[in-house]
Formats: C-alpha cells, sequence, structure tokens
C-alpha cells in the first residue's frame, strides 16, 4: 500500500483498536523516514501535555519529538496542580485547554479519559496511558523495533514471558499482533495468565498460541522474546512473589544455550527479569525500543497535525 | 382469534385487545423484563414462566394490556434474552411482530461495572460496541472492558 501521510491528518491516536493492518503497515512506513529527521517542520505548533498520573519517560519522550522538529511543549505533570483537583470535569479541561495547544497527550489513571478527552474536542488528542488500557505508542514503537530487527510482522514465533495478566503493553501488543499472521507463546506463572477476554479475542481472530507455565520448554525456536516486570504488589503473599520473580531471568547463559537468532525486548524499567549481561547482546532490542520512542512520537506527532517532511 | 393466541393454546389467558406480547423470552427472564419495563401499567399483566415450547426447551411470556413498547425497551430486552419476539396488537389483531436485533453500538442502556472507567467518574453516556451477538460480547467503548452477557447491569 503506498504511503499516504495525510489519511492521519485530524486523527486521535486513543486505541490500536482504532486501526487496521494496512493503517498500520502505512505508519510505520512513514515512521521510517523519521529516523534522525530533524527538521522544524512543527515549528509554531504547541503540544498540551496533560499528566494527570506522572509518567517521567512517556512524556520526555514526546517532549522530545515535539521539541526535535520545532514545535513546543507546555501543560502540567501531576493532577494535583490542573483545575480537576478543584473539581472540573476533565470534559471542561479539555474544552480549555484546545485554547492553548494544536494537539492534547492525555495521561490519568481512569480507563476511557482519553476516549472522552478526543471526543470533547477537535484537535487530535494522543493517549499516553489510560489507566490498565491503552498506551498506543508503546505498542507502536513496539512493532516498529520489532519490524526493524525481524524484517517482518508475519511469521515470527514471539513468546510473552512474565506478567500477563496486568500489563497493559502486552495486552495492546498482543491485540494487534492479531492484524498480523504469527505464533504466540504465552508464558506466565498461573496466577498471572492472561485474562479470558484476550483468550477469547486470540480464538475469535484465528490466531495461533500456546499457554505454558515454564518458558524454556517452548523457547528453542521462537524469533522473539518480549519479557515484562512481575511486579510484587501483584502478590498477596510475598513467598509466593519470592517463587516467581526469577522463574523466567534471562541471562546471557540461558539465551546461549536456547541458541539461534533472537530478538530480546522490554518496555522498560526492568528489575532483574533481563540481566545486565545481555546488554551488549547483538538480540537485546530493549534499549532500541527506547530510542524508537522518539522516532515513533516523531512521526505520531508529524502526521496528526499534517505536517509534512520537507 | 389472534395468531399469537393460536399457536400458545396452553396459555389459558384472554386475548388482548390492545396491547403486547413479548414471547420466546429465555426461561428465567421474565421478571427481568418486567423491571425494564417498570410497574405502572393500567391495564392487566399476564406473566407465563417455564412454559413449554417448540423452540426452546423451556421459555417464558409476557402479555401487556394497553401499553406497546419503545425502541429502547426493545434494546433493553433483546440484551436480556437475545430470542425475544414482539407482537404488537390492536383490535385483537397482531399489527406487528418481530425480533430485535442489536445495534452495532449500545447507548444509555448499560452500566460499566469497572470501577476504574471513565464513566463511572464523569457524566457521560454509556457506549458498548457488539463484539458478537450469540454468545453476546460486548466491549465499553471508553474503558475497552469486554464483557459477557451474565455480567451485563441494565441501567
Amino acid at each position: 500500500m503506498a504511503v499516504q501521510p495525510l489519511s492521519f491528518v485530524g486523527r486521535d491516536l486513543v486505541s490500536m483498536r482504532d486501526f487496521n493492518r494496512e493503517e498500520l503497515i502505512a505508519f510505520l512506513d512513514e515512521a521510517e523516514h523519521f529516523e534522525g529527521y530533524e527538521e522544524p517542520i512543527l515549528k509554531g505548533r504547541i503540544l498540551g501535555t496533560l499528566f494527570f498520573e506522572p509518567s517521567t519517560r512517556t512524556h520526555l519522550s514526546f517532549s522530545s519529538a515535539m521539541q526535535r522538529l520545532g514545535g513546543t511543549d507546555l501543560g502540567f505533570a501531576d493532577a494535583k496542580v490542573s483545575s480537576t483537583a478543584k473539581g472540573e470535569s476533565l470534559a471542561d479541561t479539555i474544552r480549555v485547554v484546545e485554547n492553548y495547544c494544536d494537539l492534547i497527550l492525555i495521561r490519568h489513571w481512569m480507563e476511557g479519559a482519553a476516549r472522552l478527552a478526543a471526543e470533547s474536542t477537535e484537535i487530535p488528542v494522543i493517549n499516553a496511558g489510560d489507566g490498565t488500557n491503552q498506551h498506543p505508542t508503546q505498542t507502536l514503537l513496539d512493532l516498529y523495533t520489532m519490524r526493524k530487527r525481524r524484517g517482518r510482522l508475519d511469521n515470527l514465533k514471539i513468546a510473552f514471558i512474565g506478567d500477563l495478566k496486568y500489563s497493559r503493553t502486552v495486552h495492546s501488543l498482543i491485540e494487534t499482533l492479531t492484524h498480523f499472521d504469527n505464533e504466540l507463546f504465552l508464558v506466565s506463572p498461573s496466577s498471572l495468565r492472561i485474562p479470558p477476554a484476550f483468550i477469547e479475542e486470540l480464538d475469535d481472530r484465528g490466531t495461533v498460541y500456546t499457554e505454558d507455565e515454564e518458558f524454556f520448554s517452548i523457547a528453542s525456536d521462537v524469533d522473539v522474546i518480549y519479557t515484562t516486570r512481575i511486579q510484587q504488589e501483584r502478590f498477596p503473599d510475598p513467598v509466593e512473589y519470592e517463587k516467581v520473580k526469577n522463574a523466567y531471568r534471562i541471562d546471557r547463559a540461558a539465551i546461549e544455550r536456547i541458541g539461534g537468532d533472537l530478538t530480546l525486548m522490554h518496555p522498560l524499567p526492568r528489575l532483574n527479569e533481563i540481566s545486565t549481561d545481555l546488554d551488549g547482546y547483538p538480540g537485546s532490542a530493549y534499549f532500541d525500543q527506547a530510542r524508537n520512542g522518539v522516532t515513533v512520537r516523531k512521526a505520531v506527532l508529524s502526521l496528526l497535525l499534517g505536517a509534512h517532511r520537507a | 382469534m389472534p395468531d399469537h393466541q393460536t399457536t400458545e393454546p396452553s396459555i389459558k389467558v384472554s386475548a388482548l385487545r390492545e396491547g403486547t406480547v413479548i414471547d420466546h423470552l429465555v426461561k428465567g427472564t421474565a421478571l427481568k423484563v418486567l423491571s425494564v419495563l417498570g410497574i405502572k401499567f393500567d391495564g392487566a399483566v399476564t406473566i407465563g414462566l417455564n412454559l413449554e415450547s417448540g423452540k426452546f426447551p423451556l421459555k417464558d411470556i409476557i402479555k401487556i394490556e394497553r401499553r406497546e413498547v419503545t425502541p429502547e425497551e426493545v434494546s433493553k430486552i433483546a440484551l436480556i434474552s437475545p430470542s425475544a419476539t414482539f407482537s404488537i396488537i390492536r383490535e385483537f389483531q397482531v399489527v406487528e411482530k418481530f425480533t430485535p436485533t442489536l445495534p452495532k453500538m449500545i447507548e444509555g442502556l448499560i452500566r460499566c461495572p469497572n470501577p476504574s472507567c471513565i464513566t463511572s467518574d464523569e457524566r457521560v453516556r454509556t457506549k458498548f460496541v457488539v463484539l458478537r451477538s450469540d454468545p453476546l460480547r460486548i466491549l465499553c467503548h471508553y474503558c475497552e472492558r469486554p464483557q459477557r452477557k451474565e455480567e451485563i447491569e441494565l441501567l
């Protein structure tokens, strides 16, 4: 499909559910042109950053992307300083803030907040995370990194490891991968299995998947390993946490035992899921993901605002 | 005698002059359907529970005198019992008979059970996308939490 960046102009980026396969590919193709691209095509444009919940990394990454393309950003990083602390509704806050900027970036602890924000204004809204629901630019940068490393988004064997129950990142990526033809391995302790609703969705879409508690029994022929942090607060019983916290730890010895050409991904921050002795391993892509985050966000900002690459 | 009477000989009630017959309700749903319709009727209401039917193992039926259902009520009842059929009766004749179909988007009828959903905090009309009608599976337009039929809570 020919790249048609104009088709994204004025749209919101609220949920990966709003995009089909062709649009995803068109977006990733366009994003490639933003690697290292720093022309001031967003000069005079203002990004409003409404962080009702703190997020240093996403905030900095968007701010960097905006400024590298010549734009500016303004906003707040803490709900305590916003008018919602005085009881203002989210819809009213959005209707006021839309006068100050050309595009709104919102992170909120309530699920669906970004959708409501998008319905409350004519200017584009980007979801920077709404509770445990969606964080679409994270998914886009994951897809971008995966395609860059593997050269394709179909015919891959992809293992998801760790907390598959609560991880928004994993849910969104798995859902989006149903647009493509891959085999998924879902590896988690039984208490952190992927919720049944997602399994039903995989079944409905005809995605091939295997659920397992043991990683190394299925690891031999995977192309991509996507690990996530298992958070201690998910375990009421600390003994249970101790049992699983190192169960999926991956280090260089483990990777060498698996062998083959692997891509190792993690949304960061990591605790001990991936050993630091893998940081120089050629297949380690987790710091690439962070770098690609700026590239992907530059593309998102430019496409939604209709800015043309010079 | 109107059609809906002749096909249900086991229900010994007088024919309706004006009103609505809601037939083929899934067994056990009649009282819930009645609560959707409210109870301030002027006319007689006949409720049949666990009746034999050729179409289902057992079914419920409701006949309401001098009351026609609104499109919103039809949508709500379809959520409770997708198999329901509606017959509108005027002067003892069935003037309209239909089986409701679920819209692609259900608006303002269902509460999202997710306490972290923005609809539980802001004044906003709830919306649900129908993912699959049989068995029913819907998705909150805002928080994107899916629900099965048995989890649905009507507003």
